[in-house]
Order: structure tokens, then sequence, then C-alpha cells
């Protein structure tokens, strides 16, 4: 029936979650308000911008452009679930060390397209790196310094290679 | 926002279309919602009934054989045909079109078939799988059907589906020895819409003339417009510089391109004859060194 409660189960930061959601719920609304992880911002709620970005079974998605039920089953990971506890995953820190973020707004998007990149692929061209973050907009014109950080990030990942 | 509606989530072909007979009209296909969310945001569609395909998993895949071709099932999101090393070996062009469609984001979730059933002229799979000879296979619970990427697009927005039909695959043919195929569209950043496109498709003959061309171009009509007399104009010739330059004028008549922001009607045509030549020309290199 329209307006009815479907049930959703999908993993978010590698915990199991059995919700119930109206299918009109947009994956960051879930995250956002359902779920309180507002790491992920809304910057156009119109896939133009790129803030929302998660990241779903591993690839660098818009959360504002997929129904939450289209995640049943998956695993979803925000900026919430990518340090280990208190230590921030290496490309966090190379951004804060390079001085990568200015407003911060669009950080959470770029962390996580930059993950997806990483997480296959740890010696990417710079091509590569810049293409990753093509679809992440930074209003303060901040690429260059994410550039260089996230292959600060992935030489740290390569273990210092 | 987006106004409610009953959804499914099929995970068959089967399922979805038994859905699809009994809503018919008033049931909308949703697929990587790419395009269908931004629509259903700005409630230009307000589905009762939401038939989600995502999870029918049958439908997502890649298949080549050099003698039936390739076969792309339509949920097969853009990012993988991208990176389909089988693609990037035999059909290059598909590989290099989905390259420059939307940023990664966008190719991670949508798929080839949701952007082909869009109808968008301005998309950029169409005119390539014009240029490619491409079939579509259309299933409906009383059967399948087959039609020309070509016959596809009727109108802005409006392909040739059946309320009750989906798209399942898509299959393109072998090309000829000696076939070269390149597309490239205007932009004003890397990733956006095609301002204007050209898909070109050159078949030498044995003496080493044209024996087949097609052209296809984006955003240059209300679909997307296979250009016939400049295909005629190439077709039994000795392509040179000259012939090419014709070709991009008379491709420029053939269209008849939107204005908007980027460009004005003129504008477009103008860049209409830059593009059918300098794709035509790389088509040329590729037909030569194939
Ligand atoms: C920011 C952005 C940039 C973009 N840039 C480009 C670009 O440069 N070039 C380009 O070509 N496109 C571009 N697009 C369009 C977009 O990539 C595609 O239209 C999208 O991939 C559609 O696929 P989908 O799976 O998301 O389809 P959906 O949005 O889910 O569906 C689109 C339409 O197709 C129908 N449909 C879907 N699957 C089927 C099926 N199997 N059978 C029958 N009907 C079906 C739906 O009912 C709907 O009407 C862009 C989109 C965005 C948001
Ligand atoms: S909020 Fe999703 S792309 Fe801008």
């Amino acid at each position: 029936m329209k307006g009815e409660m479907k049930e959703l189960k999908l993993t978010v930061n590698g915990k199991p979650y059995e919700l119930e959601v109206k299918a009109e719920t947009l994956l960051v609304d879930l995250l956002r308000q359902e779920l309180k992880l507002t790491g992920a911002k809304v910057g156009c709620l119109d896939s133009a911008c790129g803030a929302c970005t998660v990241n779903i079974d591993g690839k660098a998605v818009r959360s504002c452009s997929v129904l939450a039920l289209q995640t049943n089953g998956r695993e979803v990971t925000t900026i919430e679930g990518v340090a280990d506890g208190d230590k921030l995953h290496p490309i966090q820190q190379a951004m804060i060390d390079h001085g990568a973020i200015e407003c911060g707004f669009c950080t959470p998007g770029m962390v996580m397209s930059a993950k997806a990149l990483l997480d296959e692929n740890t010696n990417p061209t710079r091509e590569e790196v810049k293409e990753a973050i093509q679809g992440n907009l930074c209003a303060d014109e901040g690429y260059v310094k994410y550039i260089e950080a996230i292959e600060i990030a992935a030489r740290e990942m390569r273990g210092g290679q | 926002m987006i106004a409610a509606f009953e959804y499914f989530a099929p995970k068959t072909v089967r399922e979805a279309l038994s859905l699809l007979a009994k809503y018919k009209e008033e049931a909308k296909i949703i697929a990587g919602g790419q395009s269908m969310l931004v629509v259903m945001k700005q409630r230009l569609l307000t589905p009762e009934y939401l038939i989600d395909l995502k999870g029918i998993t049958d439908l997502d895949y890649i298949k080549y054989d050099e003698g039936k071709g390739l076969r792309i099932g339509a949920l097969t999101i853009h990012r993988a045909i991208e990176k389909s090393p089988v693609i990037q070996k035999h059909f290059g062009v598909l590989s290099e079109m989905e390259g420059n469609l939307a940023t990664i984001q966008t190719r991670n979730w949508g798929t080839i078939g949701g952007n082909i059933c869009h109808g968008d002229p301005a998309g950029d799979p169409a005119p390539v799988l014009i240029a490619l000879k491409a079939k579509l296979k259309l299933a409906s619970s009383a059967g399948e059907r087959i039609v020309e990427a070509e016959e596809f697009s009727k109108d802005y927005l409006e392909v040739a589906l059946e309320p009750n039909e989906m798209l399942t695959e898509i299959q393109v043919p072998t090309p000829p020895a000696h076939t070269g195929t390149a597309y490239e569209k205007l932009m004003v950043m890397k990733g956006d819409m095609s301002i204007i496109g050209a898909a070109v498709s050159i078949t030498l003959d044995s003496k080493g003339g044209c024996g087949d061309a097609r052209i296809a171009l984006s955003n240059a009509a209300s679909v997307p417009l296979r250009a016939k007399k400049a295909e005629k104009l190439l077709i039994g010739k000795t392509i040179n510089n000259g012939l090419l330059t014709k070709a991009g004028e008379v491709a420029s008549t053939e269209a008849t391109p939107p204005a908007d922001v980027h460009g004005s009607i003129e504008y477009r045509r103008e860049m209409v004859k830059v593009f059918v030549k300098r794709v035509a020309q790389l088509a040329l290199e590729r037909a030569k060194a194939a």
C-alpha cells in the first residue's frame, strides 16, 4: 500500500540494522534523520555537488540520489565509519596535515570518494585521483591540496612506498 | 518532496513483468534512479507504483562472443561497461563514451538500460549504439521483441516501450573488418551532458574507400539523430579532408538542435560541423589501423 512502512535490512558502518522506512525515503535522509549520521552533507539534493557521497558496497555513490530501500542487503559506509576508533584513516590524517580542508562542507564526500578509490587501488595515477573527486565540488576551489593529500594517504597505505 | 508510491522490488525479470502487466500506465520502473529520482523530486512524475529493477542481478552482465557480438544486460552499471576489459578490447568506443558520462558516483549506480529508456536526446550511449548498429531486446509477459537502437527513441524523453514492457538486453554486433568507431562530445566540464556530440563509424572496403558509414548525433534534435545524408555523402568515396568538411556541413543541415544557456541553435549547428569532421577523422584512422 502507498505510504506503508517497508522493511529494510542493511549494514551501516559495520553495524547491522533492521528498520522500517517509507518507500520514498532517500538514503541521505535515512542516514541523517533516522540514524543521526549527519556526516554526509546535503548541498543540492539534486545529484550535482557530491557532498552526500557515501560508499555502497565499497563504491562511491550520491546518497541523495538513491532510495534507502535500494540499499536492502547492502553495506553502506559513511564518513562516521572511516576512522578506526580514535585513530583517523590515513586519508583523513593526510587531509588535516596537508591543510586540504577549508570550510569542510565537501570534506566528508571527498573522503568517501577517495576511500572508494584507494580501497580498490593504493597506487593511483594523478589522473585517477582527479577523476575520483571530479564529482565532489569544493566551493573554496581547494582541489590541489585534496589531490596531494590523497596521494600522501595512498603512499601511507602502501606502507610508505 | 517525492510523492508517496507503492514500492516493489522484484528479484526476477518474470516477477517484474507480471507487475508491469498488472499496473501498466500506473507503474514506473526505477533502475539506478539517477534520472528517475530527479523527475520524481520535481514531481514531474508521481507514479502510483514503483518497480525497482536494481535487485534483478540476472540482468547485470557483459558477455562477448566473436560470432554473436556483445550482449549487455540492461541493469549493468555505466562503470562496469567503462572498466570491462572485453569492452575495452573489442568495443573501445563504448568504454571511452562511459568515461565521460557524468561522474564516478553516477556511473556507479546508474545503468545503461536506464539511460537509454530515459530517452534524453543529449544522452551519450544512444548515438554510440546507433553507430554500432546495436539492437535492443524488449520483454513483456506476452513475449520478447527486438528493435533497432535507432528506432527506439520517439521524441524528447519518449521511447518505444509499451507500458507493460521493459528493456532487458543491448546487443551489439561485431563490426566488419576495417571498421573504426569514435564518439566525442562538447562539454563545459569533463562529465557534463553533451552540448553537442557525434558518434561515427566507418568501414573501409578492400580498396580503402568508404564501404559503409554511420553518423549519429547527441543533443542535435528531439531524438538521437542519424545524419543519413552525411553518411550517404561518404559511402562509396575515398575519404579526404574536403569530403569530411562537406559531411559536417551536410550533417549540420540535418540537425534541429535545441537552444539553451550552453549554446544557441546557430552555435550548435556550427559545432555539429566541427564534431562530425573531427570524430569521422578519428573513426577513419581507427578503421585504417583495424
Ligand atoms: C549529475 C548527472 C550527470 C549526468 N551526466 C550524463 C552524461 O554526461 N551523459 C549521459 O548520457 N547521461 C548523463 N546522466 C544521466 C544518467 O546517467 C542516466 O540517465 C542514468 O544512468 C539512467 O540510468 P538509471 O539506471 O539511473 O535509470 P533511472 O533513472 O532509474 O530510469 C530512467 C528511466 O528509464 C526507465 N527505465 C530504467 N530501466 C529500465 C528498463 N530496464 N526497462 C524499461 N525502462 C527502464 C525508468 O522508468 C525511467 O523512465 C547524468 C545524470 C546525472 C544525475
Ligand atoms: S546533495 Fe547529493 S549531490 Fe549534492
